[in-house]
């Protein structure tokens, strides 16, 4: 049927007439195909009406189903789903969704649930289930761990998942894929067991019941994605469960030509935004750039930009660097006090709010913000965007250039302010990668070990599970679909038994298996694990109170540990000064000092994407090969570029730069395959490896998005008769294990794993003394499994993120290839060059060394005196 | 595993051993501080999962250390077990019943929060908060050494609790990490025998002297 047809739909469309909204093609498109039952995707950007169009999408088909008594009916159970990463986007969603209910004259209820859900209002959802409830992954899986979850979703008509880029791809988008694949399971179960009561009983009127049972039982599940790379496996491993685990369902229901249901549909919003980039130039280019320096001196060029749009967004890659920001625009500029706020995550919850709300009132001028406000809904005030530093990829610059200029024909304004001046390269890249529409794609994730154990303890301390019927339905998800047999033992194993143990002294107690059923009963062993589930996304935060007890944020508590009291830092704008840690608590109070620590946050390390790294090489080749005047950028950086051209060289598209440098740190070299830290890290790994082979020798390294550095206290045996082998793709992986191995990059990762995993316990709030007993350090845990345990998954899954996510292998390869193509050319500057001064200053460093380890000690032993 | 290294405090001998403890020759004394027997265990029971042969090997070091000394009683600077009973423990009971010989002295620290019956049944004479010996003095925490009087600051005094470790430096940056010996002019901090501890990070003052412990051997710095 079209939906033009339907009653549905003339009650939505009558409504839109009173708001003079026009429904988009793409909105109504995702009707029609959702009151087909199909399933799918809907690709659109933000602020074009996606929400309206899954949400409309389920109202028409409600109507139509009770085309009478649609206003009066009585509450229905849960019908839709609605799943968001942020648990800021559950509240103006919900109130939109509240609007036009409340308009069209229904009965709905919307319901959010999220950690700030209130203990009154679960317990009356648990009574009685909304029809819309609004909810985070993990508070999707602590629903999951209430006793008698599964009656909730019964009724369930859409799945919609909200800004499933953003999820996909993370440890996040997993929990979804588990939730679902339970979603689902339970419902074909359900259906099994109707069918079987059915068999069993009289015949006549109850047939029919259950024939109207399965029509019931008809569920889809709804994306809705930014424009990624890669939409359609977006769309595959959403509704991989659906595929896999009700094929009997859907052929029922339309009996025969069910194709597009069985893979999905993809409705595509075809908007282009118009863009526009502009570049904000420094005076004067310094010659011997360094990351974050620049940025803080052209603040005033922004207060002219800030003072023209209606409000502006400032983008920053750091919290740190936010903070700065903040305070610097306030010194430079101090009538803009009380009309700019700070966004970051570390700011407390309430006063992000409060900036959210007054974005949409148009009451604040401008907000320094980081990632925080990449996703979500609009601010329709916001006029300009200003990206400070590199975006580090297309699509995030894209959505970002997108939260400007917001209704649909609106021009998106978006100002790049450099923070060394060779980003500059990077602005003209980005203009370049933009014209061809040169999107990222986000790669899902496979076999997370440490998310399956958390889910299986989840749905064990709620209603126990089978091992067989969730094992069908963890491998119909994408994530686990080649997950073994025997994993899935080892697995269980592990959650009942612990693991390899010592045999008859041990009272390792998690799951018990009753007569079939794994559960967990200790009420202690579940409460804590209930605290767990939120783990996925947070680091080992430590909560930041004055000593009078106001609270100010939270902050990583190993920025915390290295304090001294009496140090003064920075925090939502406000410089404090350390006092003491009182139960995982950083109690400070207000500091007058000028000078302050600003604190580096782990989260602004992200890496260059590949196909701005492209760009980026292909602009330096633009420099050389048609002279500095073919772009605005170039031509600034021009002294830049001559200075580098004199000390060194400038690569053309194929060739790789290197250069040997000795100062008095040691001996340095440089490399520059312009491919993002991390494939620069694990290359850095690998070549010290390799170099490490042909003789004995210590390294540290650095590196940023263009190149890395070794840095040793030896000449270093890298030359022309060399060089190639050095950079082979030939037994590549061998290479990285043994690298990586000795770099224990796989540490840092076993970190998030175990916390996921549950082997490291955080506490509980108000109990965080006595738990102090179950503290242990990840590291400490990683020799541990390393010498006593080898084979543990959780083990295995570090090593294997570090090759997926840590080293991005794929690419690796990709470029050692492209490397072998291309000319290497090797310089030996007399001094340091624009090119490597900011990898330099860089300090995250990383050691390899093929030296007996007595030996190093021995020689550092000397430095000592 | 690389011999152990003699050190001389106060005309007594004490073999420094790489595998975390002090042989003191003189009175033919093993000394170790932070054994945390049962930690592993402690996790386990609340339902995460150590492997548990990380107990086993500790258990095994000390006893190939009391063979290769044999020595008449072993000293501990305090914390023998981690946490309240579990059955990790009974390994322990077992595993004393083979050295029943074995004079064993324990200088009570935060962690040993077990009942006295426990001590009597494993016949472990408990001191509360120190134990002299000689020209020497057991503590567990190094705070309780201010409290200590006048006439027991004299002691040389042998303390555990902190786990100390040594970080290194070198050219180009280099950094590393290593349990370690601490030899103060007063008192000295001992390794935790345990492998399954995390580390405190001290920093040596001119005069005192430190043994890293890297991987099978001692290493006297400076």
């Amino acid at each position: 049927m079209e939906v033009q047809h339907t009653k549905g739909y003339r009650v939505i469309s009558d409504w839109l007439i009173t708001k003079n909204y026009t429904p988009f093609l793409f909105q109504q498109n995702t009707w029609q195909h959702i009151i087909n039952g199909e399933s799918g995707l809907v690709n659109a950007p933000t602020g074009c009406g996606k929400t309206f169009s899954v949400f409309l999408g389920s109202l028409i088909d409600f109507i139509n189903h009770h085309p009478d008594d649609y206003t009066t009916l009585n509450p229905q159970g849960l019908q839709l789903l609605w799943i968001t990463p942020l648990r800021a986007l559950a509240k103006d969603i919900g109130r939109a969704m509240e609007e036009v209910i409340r308009e069209l004259g229904m009965n709905w209820k919307i319901g959010i649930r999220n950690g700030d859900t209130s203990t009154t209002e679960r317990v009356n959802q648990k009574k009685q289930m909304p029809e819309v409830l609004i909810i985070t992954p993990e508070s999707l899986h602590l629903l999951l761990a209430q006793k008698g979850y599964a009656g909730i979703f019964s009724s369930l008509k859409i799945i919609a998942v909200d800004e499933w880029h953003e999820l996909l791809g993370s440890k996040r988008g997993v929990q979804v894929e588990l939730a679902i694949c339970r979603i689902v399971g339970e419902l074909e179960s359900g259906v099994v067991s109707s069918e079987f009561r059915v068999q069993s009983s009289e015949p006549g009127k109850k047939t029919f019941d259950s024939q109207l049972m399965i029509h019931d039982m008809r569920l889809s599940i709804w994306g809705i994605s930014a424009t990624i790379g890669n939409l359609e496996e977006a769309k595959e491993v959403l509704l991989n469960p659906l595929l896999l685990l009700l094929p009997l369902l859907h052929s029922v229901e339309k009996g025969g030509c069910e194709d597009p249901k069985k893979s999905g549909v993809i409705v595509r919003a075809e908007m282009n935004k118009k863009i526009e980039v502009e570049s904000i130039f420094p005076d004067e280019i310094e010659k011997y750039p360094w990351a974050g320096h620049l940025g803080i001196k052209l603040a005033h060029k922004i207060i002219p930009i800030i003072q023209k749009s209606k409000t502006t967004l400032i983008f920053i890659n750091t919290r740190g660097m936010s903070e700065t920001w903040y305070q610097t625009l306030l010194n430079i500029c101090p009538e803009l006090a009380g009309s700019i706020a700070l966004h970051h995550g570390s700011i407390d919850r309430e006063l992000r709010f409060w900036i959210e709300e007054n974005l949409h009132s148009g009451n604040l001028k401008a907000v320094v913000c980081t990632a925080s406000l990449d996703l979500g809904v609009d601010f329709r005030p916001v006029e300009t965007v200003i990206q400070v530093g590199s975006p580090k990829g297309v699509a995030r610059f894209l959505q970002r250039a997108g939260r400007s200029g917001h209704s649909p024909d609106a021009v998106s304004k978006i100002y790049f302010l450099p923070t060394h001046s060779l980003e500059l390269i990077e602005a003209a890249a980005l203009k370049a990668a933009l014209k061809e529409n040169l999107v990222e794609s986000r790669s899902p994730m496979f076999l997370c070990y440490d998310v399956l154990l958390q889910y299986l303890n989840t749905i064990a301390i709620s209603d126990g599970f089978l091992p067989e019927q969730i094992y069908k339905e963890v491998i119909s998800t994408f994530c686990f679909r080649h997950l073994t047999k025997e994993a899935w033992l080892q697995i269980l194993h592990f959650i009942t038994e612990g693991g390899i143990a010592l045999n008859q002294y041990d009272d390792f107690k998690k799951v018990e298996i009753d007569n079939g059923l794994y559960t967990i009963k200790s009420r202690k062993v579940a409460m804590r694990h209930r605290m767990h589930i939120g783990t996925i996304v947070s680091d080992a935060m430590m909560q930041v109170k004055f000593m009078s007890g106001g609270y100010i944020g939270v902050i990583e508590e190993y920025f915390i540990s290295r304090l001294e009291p009496g140090d003064v830092f920075t925090l939502a704008g406000r410089n404090l000064e350390f006092v003491l840690i009182k139960d995982m608590t950083a109690l400070v109070r207000k500091s007058s000092s000028k000078k302050s620590i600003v604190p580096s946050w782990t989260g602004g390390r992200m890496s260059l994407s590949a196909n701005l790294g492209k760009k980026l090489r292909e602009q330096l080749d633009e420099s050389t090969v048609h002279g500095p005047q073919s772009t605005e950028e170039l031509e600034v950086l021009k002294p830049l570029f001559d200075l580098q051209e004199h000390l060194s060289h400038i690569p053309k598209e194929n060739e790789l730069l290197i250069e040997q440098i000795e100062t008095k740190d040691g001996f340095h070299l440089f490399v520059y395959p312009f491919e993002g830290r991390l494939v620069h890290e694990a290359m850095a790994a690998i070549l010290a490896y390799r170099i490490s082979r042909i003789t004995p020798i210590t390294f540290s390294f650095a590196m940023n998005d263009y190149g890395f550095e070794l840095l040793s206290d030896r000449p270093i045996p890298v030359d022309d008769s060399t060089i190639y082998e050095l950079f082979s793709p030939a037994d590549l992986l061998n290479d990285i294990q043994r690298s990586v191995n000795s770099t224990e990059m796989a540490k840092r990762k076993f970190r998030d794993v175990a916390v996921i995993g549950g082997l490291i316990f955080q506490g509980m709030p108000g109990e965080k003394k006595k738990a102090r007993h179950l503290q242990s350090s990840a590291s400490l845990l990683f020799n541990v499994f390393n010498e006593y345990d080898p084979g543990n998954l959780l083990l295995r899954q570090s090593y294997q993120e570090v090759l997926d996510q840590q080293m991005e292998e794929v690419r690796l390869r990709d470029m050692l290839e492209r490397i072998q193509q291309s000319k290497i050319v090797i310089t030996f500057p007399k001094q340091l060059t624009p090119f490597c001064f900011p990898i330099k200053v860089d300090s995250m460093r990383e050691d390899l060394s093929s030296e007996k380890l007595e030996d190093r000690v021995r020689k550092m032993h000397q430095e000592l005196d | 595993m690389q011999n152990p290294v003699p050190h001389i405090i106060r005309n007594n001998t004490f073999w420094v051993s790489p595998e975390r403890c002090l042989f003191w020759e003189e009175q033919n004394t093993l000394i170790i501080a932070d054994l945390h027997l049962g930690k592993s265990g402690h996790f386990r029971k609340a339902g995460i999962a150590i492997p548990q042969s990380v107990y086993k090997a500790d258990l095994q070091r000390l006893m190939s250390q009391l063979y290769l000394f044999k020595v008449d009683r072993l000293i501990i600077a305090g914390d023998l077990t981690h946490s309240s009973t579990n059955k990790e423990l009974d390994l322990f009971i077992k595993w004393r019943k083979d050295f029943s010989l074995l004079h064993i002295d324990l200088v009570k620290g935060n962690h040993d929060i077990l009942d006295d019956s426990w001590y009597t049944e494993t016949d472990i004479k408990v001191s509360n908060k120190k134990l002299a010996a000689g020209p020497f003095l057991f503590i567990h925490d190094l705070k309780q050494h201010q409290k200590l009087t006048e006439k027991e600051k004299k002691l040389y005094t042998f303390t555990g609790h902190m786990h100390p470790a040594i970080s290194l430096k070198g050219m180009g940056r280099q950094s590393l990490r290593f349990p370690c010996f601490y030899f103060a002019k007063e008192y000295c901090v001992l390794p935790a025998f345990s492998r399954f501890t995390g580390t405190f990070k001290v920093k040596p003052e001119k005069g005192e002297t430190i043994f890293a412990v890297v991987e099978n051997s001692i290493m006297q710095l400076p």
